[in-house]
């Protein structure tokens, strides 16, 4: 398993991993948007959770069609489908990996694009722990939008159809928390929910993707 | 035999059996291939032959538990079977060497030396996948099978892409793990220059189509 996620980090890393790709994205995203809305302070930090959460969540979608398709292409997914390592590991491990490409990034690159959107202050925290919590949840639920749809050529937009609903209660709860937070509320109960999507996904979708890419390997 | 480790040194453990009873299997919801049944045992190998489309590659993805039989038994877990195919699972980005080992850390391996050498790969052993030609890489593929240690090897057209030397190495390859008790089952439509094994023809155990076939079959 180690040897898996190990291999997994150092092939994003390389040249053409795709590990700067939602880095890339969420940058030029908050880069934009105030260009975009215009200068009025008011009106980004009203915005600002909504758009670093939508963000974050697209630049999740953006590298998740490669994470089985790879593999199916070049056969590696059969041979580990034969190792001794279950599927549901494979599963779990490449979604960690995905998640430590993707979601850790964001999450830890987060604030630096909370001062661009003129997030207020008291959000920073509830923002990256939000992140922290909840992308998790968006690297699973993931693996199990990619294993459903690994046999298809061009399968990237069935899957982002399939995974975006399954996307909107970790967007509402995780938003939610950063906004509750930069109005001065109390938002760590949208915080828990977020944490209790991600925990829920992860000890379920694995078992799912498993099967998923079981019948889609025949 | 010395440079394949453990496993290798002192030949796999006990007298083991595949045993295939009654066999049907079948492609994107079509049978190929039913009422087939043969045995490999230990120190042999069975290369199996008919016209493409005859069922090889799906009676082989079968047997390594890629896909359900239809019907049938098969007696050899495909956890004790290191299985082939046309794609090698190779990552281009990362070296021979990086490739080689990652597929022994699967199977519980350490040693990759004795694999490169034996598909003499040790000069190549630094160099990114994507700069080697076919048969290299064909050749990299063939030598995960020496890092898996299991005794039954499952190989879908070993030898595509292979020059002639390389074939008479991979087969002295073969003879070696058939000496030290393993067995190999073999799709090939080209002489491997192993004379001892058995052939066994596919053509006759062609299934016959079902002419009330369900539409919706085919989607399953």
């Amino acid at each position: 398993m180690t040897a898996l996620l190990i291999r997994d980090l150092r092939l994003a890393m390389r040249a053409g991993g795709g590990f700067g790709l939602g880095l890339g994205f969420f940058l030029i995203l908050a880069v934009l948007v105030p260009l975009g809305v215009g200068p009025d302070t008011g009106t980004l930090a009203l915005i600002a959770p909504g758009i670093l959460w939508v963000g974050a969540l697209l630049a999740c979608l953006l590298s998740l069609d490669r994470l089985f398709a790879l593999d199916h292409e070049d056969g590696s997914l059969d041979l580990l489908a034969t190792s001794p390592i279950p599927l549901e590991g494979v599963v779990a491990v490449k979604a960690l990996a995905h998640w430590l490409t993707t979601g850790l990034p964001l999450a830890l690159a987060a604030p630096v694009l909370g001062i661009l959107l003129n997030l207020p202050g008291p959000a920073f925290a509830p923002l990256m722990l939000s992140l922290l919590l909840g992308t998790p949840a968006l690297s699973v639920i993931g693996a199990f939008g990619a294993a459903l749809t690994v046999g298809l050529k061009r399968g990237g937009l069935l899957m982002s159809l399939l995974v975006l609903p399954l996307y909107v209660p970790t967007l509402v709860f995780g938003a939610q928390a950063v906004s509750r937070a930069a109005q001065g509320l109390d938002g760590s109960t949208a915080l828990l929910l977020t944490a209790g999507i991600t925990a829920g996904s992860a000890a379920l979708l694995p078992f799912a993707a498993a099967f998923a890419l079981r019948i889609n390997l025949r | 035999m010395v440079w394949l480790g453990g496993v290798r040194r002192f030949g796999y453990a006990g007298f083991m059996e595949l045993r295939v009873t009654d066999l049907a299997c079948a492609r994107g919801g079509l049978p190929l291939i039913e009422g087939l049944s043969f045995a490999v045992a230990s120190g042999e190998a069975l290369v199996l032959r008919g016209p493409n489309g005859s069922g090889k590659t799906t009676l082989l993805r079968t047997l390594a538990g890629l896909q359900p039989a239809l019907k049938g038994e098969i007696t050899c877990p495909p956890e004790e079977m290191a299985y082939a195919a046309h794609a090698d699972g190779l990552k281009s980005t990362l070296t021979v060497a990086e490739n080689l080992s990652f597929w022994a850390e699967i199977h519980g391996q350490r040693d990759i030396t004795g694999a490169l050498e034996a598909m003499n790969l040790t000069d190549l052993a630094g160099r990114q996948a994507q700069h080697l030609s076919a048969g290299q890489k064909r050749r990299l593929g063939l030598a995960r099978l020496l890092v898996t240690g299991r005794w039954l090897w499952v190989l879908d057209e070993p030898t595509v892409s292979l020059d002639a030397a390389s074939v008479a190495l991979f087969a002295g390859v073969v003879r070696d793990h058939l000496a030290a008790g393993g067995a190999a089952l073999l799709a090939t439509h080209i002489d491997l220059g192993l004379p001892e094994a058995r052939v066994l023809d596919l053509a006759p155990y062609r299934a016959e189509l079902p002419p009330d076939l369900g539409f919706d079959e085919a989607f399953l």
